[in-house]
């Protein structure tokens, strides 16, 4: 299976709450609270950390299984792509430093 | 509850300041006959100030940030800010008059991911809409400014403010935001001028006027709903709050003053001589505002209105006493309803029981 990468956009507001991110899309004003590890998940989402490594950190963190968290985390790869808060490439991906651009 | 209303209970059992409003400056091009604030630069906030206070805020929780002034674009560094803001990942609003806004401007705008942008509309009228502004031509420059935004697909959304002089073209300003395509929201409360002030409440639109606002149904949806008379107060209505100041959002003035709202001026602190956390959990002031609980509220705990009322402890407190009755909110409930809140019963009351005249016997 190929590698992916996440990469979260810069049309977003974000900030963590009581140790679970929230994170709003300026683009239709979708509102998410990530629970602790999708938090984790969407805190290594820099472009260039493949998704595999992100998988090993919540298995070590949290204890969870690989092949679960694995699943899960692709489903919350694409969740969240799917409102456009989150971007996933099969390459490393230069995430902005400044929302520069609403994609 | 909703997602949001949710979030909004955490981050007040936490403690963070979830919302904050940030005027940049009180200078603003237009001279509304309305405006609460005093439009001289008494020595704003520089730039490095404000990016030091966003960062504070950052660090505080703060997630929404409504960027204010005066108008915002008589700052030369506005999008800086703005573009700084969102460097720190805020839900980023912005409330202005649009005058100053081009295209350029709104692509900027776009670009740097703000949610929303709040353009005040008093007319669809140029002449009632100027005369309200004091400056000629201003209702079209604003009404390019929003078309512009619009096309940038930004998400816009007109403010009303009704007064005596506007409060026939509240329909006309409400189908000019539909046929621009963005919201249209309705603000029918004058406010005093921020140093206390009360010479502009007579702007306030007639009783007749708001209550026919209050009965409009393009308005306020279902109207037997919205209009029925209140449900009976129980213990989670006598332990709430009628309002997020000082509790979950907080207000900084363009000289880095720290109020629990704009519209409830009770001094908490300054940004320029304190930290930001520093007086959002150790100002005195705050921590009186949280304390009140709607038990607490001497009047209002005993009005059938109190879990459905909009009551203002901003105004309370401009009225002399932030624990008492905001007489706007009690107008609002009892042209609503039909029925008189606790407070003018009370006054009506005590009316009966003062003589018009006192005479003192000689020799007493």
């Amino acid at each position: 299976m190929s590698e992916k990468y996440l990469a979260r956009s810069s049309a977003i507001a974000s900030r963590l709450l009581g140790g679970e991110m929230m994170v709003m899309s300026a683009l239709d004003s979708t509102f998410f609270t990530l629970n602790e590890v999708a938090t984790v998940i969407w805190q290594a989402a820099d472009g260039h950390t493949p998704m595999s490594a992100i998988v090993s950190r919540i298995c070590t963190e949290f204890e969870i299984d690989p092949g679960v968290a694995e699943v899960d985390a692709e489903h919350f790869a694409e969740e969240l792509s799917r409102h456009g808060i989150l971007l996933v490439s099969d390459s490393p991906q230069e995430i902005s430093s400044s929302p520069t651009e609403a994609a | 509850m909703t997602l949001m209303e949710e979030v909004q209970q955490r981050a007040l059992q936490l403690g963070v300041p979830w919302a904050v409003h940030l005027d940049v400056t009180y200078r603003c091009n237009e001279g509304c006959v309305h405006c609460y604030l005093d439009h001289d630069d008494r020595g704003e906030m520089t730039t490095s100030e404000i990016k030091g206070v966003l960062d504070q805020l950052a660090q505080a929780g703060t997630f929404f940030l409504t960027f204010s002034g005066g108008e915002v674009f008589m700052r030369q560094d506005f999008l800086e800010l703005v573009a700084y803001a969102r460097l720190q990942m805020f839900n980023v609003k912005v409330k202005t008059n649009g005058v100053m806004i081009r295209q350029t401007q709104a692509a900027r705008l776009r670009q740097l991911g703000v949610e929303q942008i709040q353009i005040s509309v008093y007319s669809h009228r140029p002449e009632i809409h100027d005369a309200i502004t004091k400056l000629p031509g201003s209702l079209k420059k604003t009404i390019d400014a929003i078309r512009f935004l619009k096309s940038q697909g930004l998400k816009v959304v007109v403010a009303n403010v009704l007064m005596t002089l506007n409060s026939t073209d509240q329909s006309g300003v409400h189908a000019l935001a539909r046929e621009l395509g963005v919201s249209y929201t309705l603000d029918p409360t004058i406010t005093p001028k921020i140093d206390g002030d009360t010479s502009i409440l007579d702007l306030r639109i007639a009783t007749s006027d708001l209550n026919a606002v209050l009965h409009n149904q393009d308005l306020v949806g279902n109207v037997d709903e919205y209009c029925a008379a209140p449900s009976p107060v129980d213990e989670d209505d006598m332990d709430g709050y009628s309002c997020s100041a000082g509790h979950t959002s907080v207000y900084i003035s363009p000289y880095g003053d720290v109020f629990p709202c704009v519209q409830f001026p009770l001094p908490s602190g300054n940004v320029r001589r304190q930290k930001f956390l520093d007086i959002w959990n150790h100002s005195p002031a705050l921590h009186e505002v949280r304390s009140i609980h709607a038990r607490d509220l001497p009047v209002c705990s005993t009005c059938s209105h109190m879990a459905s009322c909009t009551r203002c402890p901003g105004l309370a407190y401009m009225e002399g006493n932030m624990r008492g009755p905001s007489a706007a909110d009690c107008e609002k409930s009892f042209e609503r309803t039909g029925i008189p809140s606790a407070n003018m019963l009370r006054k009506a009351h005590l009316r009966t029981l003062t003589p018009l005249i006192q005479i003192q016997p000689l020799g007493l």
